[in-house]
């Protein structure tokens, strides 16, 4: 064993990672499922979100930005913290107008693949039914602000070869929305509007003309319930 | 006194209405309306949203005949990107919108004869309402209840191998759709164990027409007399004046067969078809515009299809096509029980075209989809199971709904069920005091003969009860009865 490789536990269980390693990572290389919706691989964590929330030595840390060190006692999956995400998730249904029935990410959103996995059936919040508009400007793009978590995927991963962003923030508190910048219509092609359409994990941004394309029940979380993947990987 | 009878829910019905009956001093029916006291907005809310969405989004105003409106929505779109209208889609396309289409029209017959209508037929219209529903049916035959719940789910199971859901599935997009018929998915139907394989369902649907020719012999003079007044008859018609179900041109008729509307192109409906709004009613009046609104009403359905159609391009259906015809000696039919008399003979062409589709090799083709030159407006028209329905949208610069309009059937039948429920009134109710079961009842069974929608027509929510009110003179209530 190198100095670089700590012990740690997880749910009780021993694990071994090189320190420094984020939670979020060791867990979902271990097979052990913690739910994300703002966390990307490979891209610098914001931990804006909460949803990887976990218990660290009896404290609440989200996953995604905590990195593992020597001695470490983490809990992914007790009775509060499943309750805590579940609350996260309601609060985020009743701020936006979210209705799945008719959304075309259904079955291939992450959202809704949560909900269905903690099993929300109603919520324990009051529906805010905020009114909230449609962005339909760009040629391959649609930003639909009703299904918006704010979760900044889009911010942090779309960006030109300059590295410069296509979204942005834009108002304040809550009345703040993701915008697209329109004066780099240009160079936002139909590729691009892709990877923005792929990286968002609701119904939020929307690729023009192209709704419905995939089946109903060969959607990607019908064919793979979220988490299963990892979880099945490591049976 | 004078009064006012209020029926409110009206029962056995899609959606919720009432039925208000004023009678004068002497007790003679002076006025009566149907009333659809339900209100949606679906041609508001979907302004705004990206013009791919209508065909999902618009189907939820209802969920017994979603795949017309989903059907419908899509059709005006294949205009909107280009694909044109009706048979500018790929064959695999057209013909898996089809079996989704004639699957519905099947399941959807199939539920109005054998759990809404059969009731009064098999018990009469005066039986007890304590058996005189489903349950009653399944206790005193068996085998015609069992009937109706196969042919149901065999004409679902069809839309959901086509739709990807029972209710309210995605399979038609703008140009035509998200998958083929597998032949997997096919051979579940065509070698399914019976009776869940066409073979079995043509012949249940032959043997519902028998049923119904039976009680017809047995009660001519009922089906032949309850609710009769000339109309106007107004449906798609498909080649050559055939019966089609999915495209065609619109033709309407009169009361004696005079053609008043020639296989116009309906992307141009709004130039013959207008609406009239009554303060008293969600539910618009639609007429033809040449005719105006007083006699420019008409009737959509099952009983107006067979009225204009020359017709049916199926052999068993089309038999039984001529010896109903034969009944009128080619004239129109304007005798309202006819309607499921009619209904049960589409019930039949469904489920032969079904089996013929199920044997075309097309349904596994994979070419789903064909664009063209984008347009900002497009029409859509089909023949629902309730009559002909109506969606047209235009759409703005970024792709978004600007406007819609739908007319659905039950809405075409708006001013022809307010006839036949003042007619039954009138017949039923002058010079009585108290509102009997039976009488409401009557009055039922002609708005239940139409299979209205009422959910559809308002493009409402709720359940469907029905009230009866009886009002005096000074419009104070006297007695009211009400259905839960």
């Amino acid at each position: 064993m190198t100095n670089n490789v700590i012990k740690f536990l997880i749910d009780g269980k021993e694990y071994l990672a090189k320190n420094g390693t984020f939670i979020i990572d060791v867990a979902r290389e271990s097979g052990i499922f913690i739910p994300t919706l703002c966390n990307i691989p490979g891209i610098k964590p914001r931990g804006s979100c909460r949803m990887c929330t976990v218990s660290v030595n009896g404290r609440y840390m989200s996953a995604c930005t905590t990195p593992i060190s020597e001695g470490m006692d983490v809990r992914t999956n007790t009775p509060d913290l499943i309750d805590l995400r579940k609350a996260i998730l309601e609060i985020m249904f009743v701020e936006g107008n979210h209705i799945c029935p008719v959304c075309e990410k259904s079955g291939n959103c992450d959202l809704q693949a949560l909900g269905y996995r903690y099993q929300i059936l109603v919520s324990r919040f009051p529906h805010q039914y905020p009114k909230r508009t449609i962005d339909a400007l760009n040629p391959h793009l649609i930003k639909d602000h009703n299904r918006c978590i704010l979760c900044k995927r889009c911010i942090r991963t779309i960006k030109d070869e300059q590295g410069r962003g296509f979204f942005a923030f834009h108002k304040r508190g809550h009345k703040i929305e993701i915008s697209i910048d329109h004066s780099m219509n240009e160079l936002l092609t139909e590729e691009v509007a892709q990877r923005a359409v792929d990286i968002c994990p609701t119904g939020a941004l929307l690729k023009k003309e192209s709704g419905y394309q995939t089946p109903i029940s060969n959607r990607k979380y019908e064919r793979t319930p979220i988490g299963s993947d990892i979880e099945h990987a490591h049976q | 006194m004078s009064q006012k009878i209020t029926i409110d829910p009206i029962t056995r019905v899609e959606g919720h209405g009432k039925v208000t009956i004023h009678l004068d001093d002497e007790g003679n029916v002076v006025r009566s309306r149907l009333h659809i006291v339900e209100f949606r907005g679906f041609e508001r809310f979907v302004q705004g949203r990206p013009y791919w969405e209508a065909p999902v989004l618009v189907q939820r105003l209802c969920g017994i005949c979603p795949v017309s409106h989903h059907l419908a929505a899509a059709k005006a779109l294949d205009v909107i990107v280009g694909a044109g209208t009706g048979h500018g889609l790929s064959h695999t396309a057209e013909k898996v919108r089809r079996l989704m289409h004639y699957a519905q029209i099947f399941q959807s017959h199939a539920l109005h004869f054998f759990h809404l209508a059969s009731p009064d037929l098999l018990f009469g219209i005066d039986a007890d309402p304590k058996i005189r529903n489903i349950v009653g049916v399944a206790r005193a035959n068996k085998d015609l209840a069992i009937q109706g719940v196969m042919m149901r789910k065999f004409g679902q199971e069809l839309i959901q191998a086509t739709a990807g859901k029972k209710i309210h599935g995605t399979g038609a997009i703008p140009g035509g759709v998200n998958k083929n018929l597998s032949e997997e998915e096919r051979d579940k139907f065509t070698k399914g164990e019976s009776p869940m394989n066409p073979e079995a369902m043509i012949a249940w649907a032959q043997s519902a027409i028998d049923f119904f020719k039976g009680y017809y012999k047995k009660n001519k003079k009922f089906i032949d007399t309850f609710s009769v007044f000339p109309s106007n008859h107004l449906s798609l018609v498909g080649k050559d004046g055939a019966l089609d179900f999915y495209h065609g041109a619109i033709r309407a008729i009169d009361n004696e067969g005079v053609v008043i509307l020639h296989d116009v192109n309906y992307q141009e409906y709004f130039n013959y078809i207008h609406e009239e709004v009554r303060s008293w009613s969600y539910m618009k009046f639609p007429y033809i515009a040449e005719i105006g609104e007083n006699g420019g009403w008409y009737r959509v359905g099952p009983l107006a299809r067979l009225n204009t159609c020359n017709f049916i391009p199926s052999p068993l259906a089309q038999t039984e096509f001529e010896i109903y015809k034969a009944l009128t000696n080619g004239k129109p039919n304007n005798m309202c029980m006819h309607t499921h008399y009619a209904r049960l003979i589409e019930l039949l062409h469904a489920a032969e075209v079904i089996r013929d589709l199920l044997n075309d090799s097309d349904l596994q083709g994979n070419e789903l989809v064909r664009t063209g030159e984008k347009r900002h407006e497009g029409v859509g028209v089909i023949e629902a199971p309730r009559g002909t329905l109506f969606h047209h949208y235009r759409i703005n610069d970024n792709d978004q709904i600007a406007m819609a309009n739908l007319i659905v059937s039950t809405t075409h039948n708006n001013e022809p069920m307010n006839r036949a429920v003042n007619q039954v009134a009138k017949s039923m109710m002058t010079g009585k005091k108290e509102i009997t079961e039976p009488m409401m009842n009557a009055i039922e069974v002609a708005i239940r003969a139409y299979d209205p929608c009422l959910s559809c027509a308002t493009h409402a929510y709720g359940q469907m009860p029905l009230e009866i009110s009886l009002y005096d003179a000074r419009e104070k209530l006297i007695d009211q009865k009400k259905k839960e």
